[in-house]
């Protein structure tokens, strides 16, 4: 009797990502593309609305926001790009075709170094192109039959769209790109790349191989994830259900399937047979795009230095562990304020100081805020922190009066020397007064005294903070330590 | 003191005007009636907008009293019912817009209300701009004045049929494949279609985005010349208008037709033209030649004669997406008592449009669906690319191709209606130069048994200047074009 070896099955992933620009206007209009906080159908014209005769003219602005996400990643960029109908009809497409980029895009290559499974990993680029939102229907079910209502605001805003070569291994390779590429665009601050605000959306193309094989398998595109989380949940699930029908025999089917955030499941949503032929064509309404080499020069110099280049130099400049470069490096506004705290601090040696205050105290403060939040979202500036770790390294105050001095700060936006002065939390380095304290804790410790003495040194903290205790944290510690070993030498 | 006489051009009128004879007022107020008079017979108009003309023509005459002079200042004008006007419905004639009332201005009604004329009324036309005869309008065919048995040519026909019957001096139309130019040929008036870019096309309801251009009618090169500056040049809300600048055309006038190099190709004289076209095109040549115009009959263009092909491929592919938008759900004509959304687009569309539109949308879809669209779309683009270097090089040794405007005179209603293949024929000569992009114009040469014949002027990239000048001195050498049709009120 021969037993079958178990193959080992490989996932194969690429993804196509949707970005709404932060723009001033809509792609093809002169429209406002903030649309959040919007009335339906507020921010509208003829030309989003698809009006007959309208014709549609390009945002420069917008083709810049896309080659500039293009050159962050080393994409190239032809000198002459163009637009093209992609024909499909549905209600929430005003003109019964989207203006999209078929052959020529923006952008063309380009790679995204993001933290693979085994190490740093390059995920390649097929290209970067530019087209625009559809309106957004809005079902309701309030009357006697369900209806369907529609809000314009949405259409026409720039969209761009990013397509990877299927490069990623696992889910976590994938959910590791998204968030790589969200840090990006973020960056670069062309983006909110909000997922619940619709700013960031993808979709995932996947397909099994056995492991050491060359050839891809049948491709399986997913839909419906709005996080990081539920795409490598989706794409781990497709693994198991995949290679459960593959190992049984079956075949998979060329099909998109949604993912079902609740189960973690993905279910079928339509197959090939039904799929559109978009009779792409070249929209008339609009020459050909030409982009001069000195346009992308001037772009190339728009761009901000970029997360990994920050991380790596706040290692090198301030002499920071990895993880806390990474850190303070994760968003552009967080870096920034750590580089002017420094600056405040009055000297680059106290960067580590400035660093451990964004990363604990102030950290935990932006954490109750929410998600999203940064230090110019509280009445706490840089130089709030950079004050702050000055007064501590030059001894004004206590590391834990600081503590108190920072909530302070975030109360009422007070400066820190202030605030010292105001509570009376300068430091005691008065020897009379912590003698005399230090004697009474001696005293009322009597258990920690022994131990101590019998040779455990580590009792003395202890009794350190029995001092700062009793008074209130302002005692200088050094002080306080000297005087309790200079009291129990004497007792011993 | 002149009288007010309707018969008269519009410079006549503006002239007039000025010097006090009689007030814009008078004048739209004389037009709407014979409008109005004619329409029963003639049925050139959608929409008549007697609160607009007559709002308009009050404006206007605030503006002759202030001592303004631009020409079309009270000048009544009617207007295709595919142009976007603000406030007055705009139907493409066709069920689908019987209602819809734009809330915007195309650019080109913009700029004649800048330039103070008096908007008169919405012209009839084949459903979408899709047809040679306005047999197409789902609101009916517009007759021709010279034979009101007969079409009027299209798919600008209402326009051509008011201007030839002297109920407006002026109008607009659009041209995609000669809907402006064969008309004016079968009306026996002049018509004229810009470069591709030359005029805005934002707010004209497109049929085919590469091809449509909206040019003016008038009864002479003056008027033709006048209307079209009023209208031209560079708008920021149509990318494909081009930045040069608008001369001034009447003042080429005096160049006349001495040395002018004339073009004559005669592949477009050897086949298929009705009795007669070719004797008024030949005696117009004569006329050319007698006042010193250079005639060359060795000009090729060896391949124009794909440009048929060429256009049934290229403007239905852009009509099935321009016309997409039409489905029920945001306005127009909409059925809503479908079984799903899907349905009621399909129901709304299947009932909204003619079978005409509904033709080309289906022909356009089959050309850029998958499979087809390198044998179908790519290659017209080339073919386009070969037609429009051949006329370019033509224009290296000529300063003016002429050719027929139409191979026939005016046809009788119904005679090509279930004949698409003859109807599209009617266009043979028109549709290489909207192909090419090249501007051209057609003047009235005569008659071929009482029916008006036009010859046509095709010329350089933006030369209009050189097709307006030589219809003027045509005009003045020539009593063609002076007639007028004996039949209407
Ligand atoms: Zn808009």
């Amino acid at each position: 009797m021969t037993t079958k070896a178990r193959t080992e099955y490989e996932v194969v992933v690429g993804v196509e990502v949707h970005v709404q620009l932060k723009t001033r206007s809509k792609m093809f209009c002169a429209c406002p593309r903030d649309y959040y906080n919007a009335e339906p159908n507020t921010h509208v014209c003829p030309v989003c609305l698809g009006a007959p005769g309208v014709l549609p003219v390009i945002n420069r602005e917008a083709v810049h926001f896309t080659i500039l996400a293009g050159l962050a990643m080393g994409c190239e960029i032809p000198a002459e790009s163009k637009f093209d109908r992609k024909n499909y009809p549905y209600p929430d497409l005003m003109k019964g075709y989207q203006i999209s980029q078929y052959d020529r895009p923006l952008c063309v290559g380009g790679a995204l170094e993001i933290e693979g499974d085994d190490g740093p990993k390059t995920v390649r680029l097929e290209r970067i192109h530019l087209e625009e939102d559809t309106a957004r229907l809005l079902h309701r079910d309030d009357g006697a039959e369900p209806y369907s209502l529609i809000d314009v605001n949405r259409s026409g805003v720039p969209l761009m769209e990013l397509v990877t070569k299927p490069d990623m291994r696992s889910g976590h390779e994938t959910a590791a790109f998204l968030r790589t590429l969200r840090q990006l665009l973020r960056y670069l601050e062309i983006s909110d790349a909000d997922m619940e605000k619709g700013s960031f959306r993808f979709d995932v193309n996947l397909s099994l191989r056995p492991r050491g094989t060359q050839p891809l398998g049948t491709k399986v595109e997913l839909k419906n994830m709005n996080s990081f989380r539920s795409a490598q949940r989706g794409v781990e699930f497709e693994v198991q259900r995949q290679s459960a029908i593959l190992e049984s025999g079956g075949r998979i089917l060329l099909e998109t399937r949604g993912f079902v955030d609740a189960t973690g499941e993905t279910a079928s949503q339509r197959s090939k047979e039904e799929a559109h032929d978009y009779r792409y064509f070249p929209e008339p309404d609009l020459p050909p795009l030409r982009i001069p080499a000195e346009e992308v020069a001037a772009l190339r110099e728009r761009l901000p230095e970029l997360p990994d280049a920050k991380r790596a130099r706040f290692e090198r400049e301030y002499g920071l562990p990895h993880d806390e470069a990474a850190l303070l490096a994760e968003t552009r506004a967080r870096a920034g304020a750590f580089e002017e705290a420094v600056r405040a601090a009055g000297d680059p040696k106290r960067a580590r100081a400035v660093a451990h205050w964004l990363i604990g105290d102030v950290a935990r403060h932006l954490n109750a805020l929410g998600a999203d939040a940064e230090l110019a979202d509280t009445r706490v500036t840089p130089a709030h922190i950079g004050e702050l770790a000055r007064l501590v390294e030059e001894r004004t105050v206590t590391a834990s009066s600081a503590k108190e001095v920072l909530d302070a700060a975030f109360e009422s936006g007070e400066m820190p020397a202030a605030i010292v002065e105001a509570r009376g939390l300068r430091i005691v380095s008065d020897a009379g007064a912590i003698d005399e304290v230090a004697r009474r804790v001696i005293e009322a410790n009597p258990k920690a005294v022994d131990d101590y003495r019998g040779g455990k040194e580590s009792a003395i903290k202890f009794l350190v903070g029995q001092v700062m205790r009793e008074m209130r944290g302002r005692a200088d510690p050094n002080g306080a330590t000297e005087a309790l070993r200079s009291h129990l030498e004497a007792g011993r | 003191m002149a009288t007010l006489d309707l018969d008269v051009p519009a410079h006549e009128h503006a002239a007039r005007m000025r010097a006090g004879d009689y007030t814009a007022r008078a004048l739209a107020e004389a037009t709407l009636a014979r409008i109005r008079a004619q329409e029963p017979a003639l049925h050139a108009y959608v929409t008549i907008t007697e609160e607009l003309a007559r709002a308009q023509a009050d404006a206007a005459d605030a503006r002759l009293r202030a001592g303004d002079a631009a020409p079309l200042v009270g000048i009544p004008v009617g207007v295709k019912d595919l142009l976007c006007t603000r406030g007055v419905r705009t139907t493409a004639s066709s069920r689908m817009l019987e209602r819809f009332v734009p809330f915007y201005d195309c650019t080109v009604v913009e700029r004649l209300q800048a330039a103070g004329a008096v908007i008169v009324g919405k012209t009839n036309l084949d459903e979408f701009a899709m047809g040679s005869s306005t047999e197409h309008s789902a609101f009916g065919p517009t007759r021709n004045p010279w034979d009101l048995e007969r079409v009027p040519g299209g798919s600008s026909g209402g326009s051509a049929a008011t201007v030839a019957a002297r109920g407006v001096p002026i109008s607009l139309g659009t041209d995609t494949g000669g809907s402006i130019r064969q008309p004016a040929a079968l009306c026996g008036i002049l018509g004229l279609k810009p470069t591709y870019g030359r005029v805005s096309r934002y707010g004209v309801v497109a049929f085919a985005s590469s091809l449509d251009q909206v040019g003016p009618f008038g009864r002479d090169a003056e008027d033709v010349a006048n209307l079209l500056g009023a209208i031209a040049g560079h708008d920021e809300r149509d990318s494909t208008t081009v930045p040069v600048p608008v001369p001034d055309y009447t003042a080429g006038f005096a160049r006349g037709l001495a040395g002018l190099r004339v073009g004559v190709p005669e592949q477009f004289l050897e086949r298929g033209l009705g009795p007669g076209v070719r004797e008024a095109i030949e005696e117009a040549i004569a006329v050319f030649e007698h006042a010193g115009a250079i005639i060359d009959r060795s000009v090729a263009l060896p391949t124009a004669g794909a440009a048929l092909a060429v256009y049934y491929i290229i403007a239905p592919s852009e009509a099935s997406a321009n016309l997409a938008r039409y489905d029920g759900v945001k306005y127009g004509f909409a059925v809503t008592d479908g079984a799903s959304v899907e349905a009621e687009m399909s129901e709304t569309r299947g009932r909204g449009f003619g079978s005409e539109v509904k033709r080309r949308i289906m022909l356009g879809t089959y050309a850029l669906s998958a499979g087809y669209y390198d044998a179908y779309y790519l290659k017209a683009q080339k073919v386009r690319t070969v037609i429009t270097r051949e006329f370019e090089s033509a224009f290296a040794e000529h300063d003016v191709i002429l050719t027929p405007t139409s191979p026939t005179t005016a046809f009788r209603l119904g005679e090509k209606l279930e004949d698409p293949y003859a109807m599209y024929l009617n266009d043979l000569f028109t549709i290489p130069v909207n192909i090419s992009g090249d501007p051209a114009i057609s003047i009235p040469c005569g008659f071929a048994d009482g029916l008006p014949v036009g010859l046509q002027l095709i010329g350089r990239h933006f030369d209009e200047a050189t097709l307006l000048a030589a219809a003027n001195a045509y005009g003045e050498a020539t009593d063609a074009g002076k007639a007028s049709p004996a039949a209407l009120p």
